[in-house]
């Protein structure tokens, strides 16, 4: 993904500086991880580190995030983000809510390819599914009409579906992929899913050099747990691409090795671990940094520097490969130190 | 349905050579007097692979001697001749369905086509004139069908009238379009009681409710409140919740962890192709649609037309014979249902006699005949 449009925002010396949001839990240990390999790997790229609890809100924002941690993403246009725990109790946005309004975040990347030496059921996976992020089934406009009675509101545009398909045939292009899969249920939600495939059409035609094809959610779901070789980019609205990222994450072996990409209108981009904070190896320095990582090469690669993605990524992947060192959940015994630097020597 | 249990019986006492005598012999079924006599089933054959493995299923049920009359409906079609969605059930069908109250059904067409949404698909118009509101899907392990996982042995209870199917649409303005998902309490209710009886009924242990409840909170958060509090009322069965998204990734790593699943409609349509998909396929997995007014309609539980497979011999029956065996266990011919499964589970115990979609060679008359030799 190139970072067309903006401009990766220059400062003192002329490295770009990005936002780095640790997290909780095993956060700080898996940041630490990656702040490593960033400089083993020479990256050209400053963090600015916010931090922010669940326990304290921000009035401004009406959620756990702080104001100047907005301000910073916003600024620089570029950030990752560790696992959070989340707050309890009414009265605030929700930690993704806001990030996804105030930064006006679209899309939802995630790869997920089968990891050579973590094995799963599934061997030759290596698709790529992009989420409509701001509407649809998650509007959050319901209403009960009489008592027992409830509806919810689904609501597609022409213009968020024309920009989530644009991106998709321009995410296609940028990384040599040959075939976008629209997924809909156009058959039963004639008008809403119809627009938003006919969104998907239009957006096809002007890219004839990529592959398009349509296939229905349930018909997507059975082709994917029976052969996932099958599929490349995968675009779909809000919930299908809530239900289908998760169902291939767990193709490859889960939340702990997947990658995560947001952007949003004028090229701002956040990546995320989207795995839980797992409070019970906290501290331990036995978390596996791999979904972060990988997350942090998709930012490098949103970023155009292609050559230091290449080579974290190499590194990474060569790492597990290899079955020498790997954290626990990988099945084996290392700790993150081990695994960071077996990663880095890799470099 | 304890087909998998049978499934793991048949094959050991097959290897024994003691398969049909054995099960006769030592159960026995004391029929009302009138069960067994002549009972008339609606078909619809449908479109697609729909015709012929419908016919399948006239053949078992005249090689098996079953007492079934059959009331044809071959020239229904989910799409009429410029390929549109045809907009409503003819009279005739709805009334033999209401008088025979049990139906063998093949697929039928659902065309995209954006006109028109306050009609739906005949799939769905079916399912809501009759309040056919469980969809019911067994997708479970077959021994000798090469899938990745083993031992799954998964019901999907699923809601089939209201949610997502509501058919309510509208475009606000040029290029915004609204969807109504709709859910109420009485149908929650009803389908949540339906999956905890079927849970006692054939010794499941547990039933798990799929919501998204996180994010539709008055919707789906209906959907789950009902749930609980009819979980409460059979306590001998466990209950869980699962978000839908988690549930689909958990079904993919472990669908063993799975027993019984109750869900709202489109969860439940993408719940049952996953489990199908991982259990083999649409050609292997039935299913079954029932309402309140007493009428079944048995049919593939993955309703796939299957287009390119029509007309070249390849499509697999299996699914289409256990759902009809599902449909001689509800006329109370336990006998012949026993007979029926006994005979697909020993013929599916040979992979040179698997169809393509289970990845063998066999075409379906190949298949066929094996099943009509071990009747």
């Amino acid at each position: 993904m190139a970072a067309r449009g903006i401009a990766s925002k220059v400062r003192g010396g002329g490295v770009p500086l990005a936002t780095f949001l640790p997290g909780d839990g095993i956060g700080p240990e898996i940041a630490k991880a990656v702040r490593q390999v960033f400089e083993v790997a020479s990256v050209p790229l400053q963090w600015e580190e916010h931090h922010f609890s669940p326990e304290v809100i921000d009035p401004s924002t009406s959620s756990m995030v702080t104001r100047e941690a907005l301000d910073s993403l916003l600024r620089n246009g570029l950030g990752l983000k560790g696992p959070m725990a989340t707050p309890i109790g009414k009265g605030h946005r929700s930690l993704n809510l806001t990030l996804r309004k105030e930064l006006g975040l679209y899309a939802n990347i995630r790869p997920c390819f089968s990891i050579p030496g973590y094995k799963t059921k599934y061997d030759n996976v290596n698709l790529v599914t992009i989420r409509e992020n701001t509407e649809g089934e998650y509007s959050g406009l319901e209403h009960e009409v009489v008592p027992g009675v409830v509806e919810s509101l689904k609501v597609i545009t022409e213009k968020a579906s024309r920009r989530v398909a644009e991106y998709a045939f321009r995410y296609a292009k940028e990384n040599n992929r040959s075939k976008v899969t629209a997924v809909h249920k156009a058959n039963i939600m004639k008008k809403a899913d119809g627009l938003f495939l006919e969104c998907c059409r239009a957006i096809a035609e002007k890219n004839p050099e990529i592959e398009f094809e349509e296939k229905i959610i349930d018909n997507c779901c059975m082709q994917l747990v029976k052969d996932p070789s099958q599929f490349d980019v995968l675009v779909m609205p809000n919930l299908y691409g809530d239900i289908v990222s998760d169902l291939c994450a767990g193709l490859v072996g889960g939340l702990g090795v997947t990658p995560s990409l947001n952007v949003g209108d004028g090229g701002i981009a956040l990546a995320e671990a989207v795995h839980g904070t797992a409070p019970d190896i906290a501290g331990k320095d036995l978390a596996n940094p791999t979904a972060l990582l990988l997350s942090s090469v998709m930012l490098l690669r949103h970023m155009e520097l292609g050559t230091h993605a290449d080579k974290i990524e190499k590194a990474l992947l060569g790492t597990i490969a290899e079955g020498k060192y790997l954290t626990g959940d990988l099945g084996g015994k290392s700790t993150t130190r081990d695994f960071t630097n077996a990663v880095c020597s890799k470099i | 349905m304890m087909l998998s249990r049978l499934g793991r019986i048949c094959s050991s006492l097959s290897r024994q050579g003691l398969v049909s005598r054995a099960l006769l012999s030592t159960s026995t079924y004391v029929h009302r007097p009138g069960e067994g006599s002549v009972k008339r089933v609606t078909l619809l054959p449908g479109d697609g692979i729909g015709p012929e493995v419908t016919q399948c299923v006239e053949r078992v049920v005249d090689v098996m001697k079953v007492p079934i009359v059959w009331e044809k409906f071959n020239s229904i079609s989910g799409a009429d001749a410029d390929g549109h969605p045809v907009e409503a059930l003819p009279e005739e069908l709805l009334a033999s369905l209401r008088r025979n109250k049990v139906c063998i059904k093949g697929t039928l067409f659902a065309p995209l086509y954006k006109e028109n949404t306050n009609t739906q698909s005949l799939n769905v118009l079916l399912r809501k004139e009759l309040d056919l509101y469980v969809n019911l899907v067994h997708a479970f392990s077959i021994p000798e069908v090469q899938t990745r996982h083993e031992d799954i042995d998964i019901v999907i209870v699923r809601e089939n009238t209201e949610g997502e199917y509501s058919g309510l649409e509208h475009e606000v303005v040029p290029g915004v379009v609204e969807s109504l998902k709709v859910i109420t309490e009485k149908n929650s209710r009803r389908i949540a009681e339906y999956a905890f009886e079927y849970a006692l009924m054939n010794n499941r242990k547990k039933v798990t409710a799929v919501h998204k409840a996180n994010i539709m909170k008055l919707g789906d958060g209906q959907f789950l409140s009902v749930c609980r509090e009819t979980a409460a009322k059979f306590p001998t069965i466990e209950f869980e919740e699962m978000i839908v998204d988690a549930t689909c990734m958990r079904l993919v790593s472990n669908p063993q962890d799975f027993d019984v699943m109750v869900t709202p409609n489109l969860y439940g349509n993408l719940i049952a192709n996953l489990a199908a998909g991982l259990a083999g396929g649409a050609g292997i997995v039935p299913g079954v649609n029932l309402g309140s007014e007493g009428i079944a309609v048995f049919e593939q539980g993955a309703r796939h037309v299957a287009r390119s497979l029509q007309g070249k011999n390849l499509a697999n029956p299996t699914a289409m014979l256990l759902s009809s065996a599902m449909l001689f266990r509800h006329l109370q011919w336990p006998s012949m249902a026993d007979r029926l499964e006994t005979a697909i589970m020993k013929v599916l115990q040979d992979p040179a006699l698997h169809t393509t979609d289970i990845d063998g060679s066999a075409t379906t008359s190949m298949y066929m005949d094996a099943i009509v030799k071990e009747l």
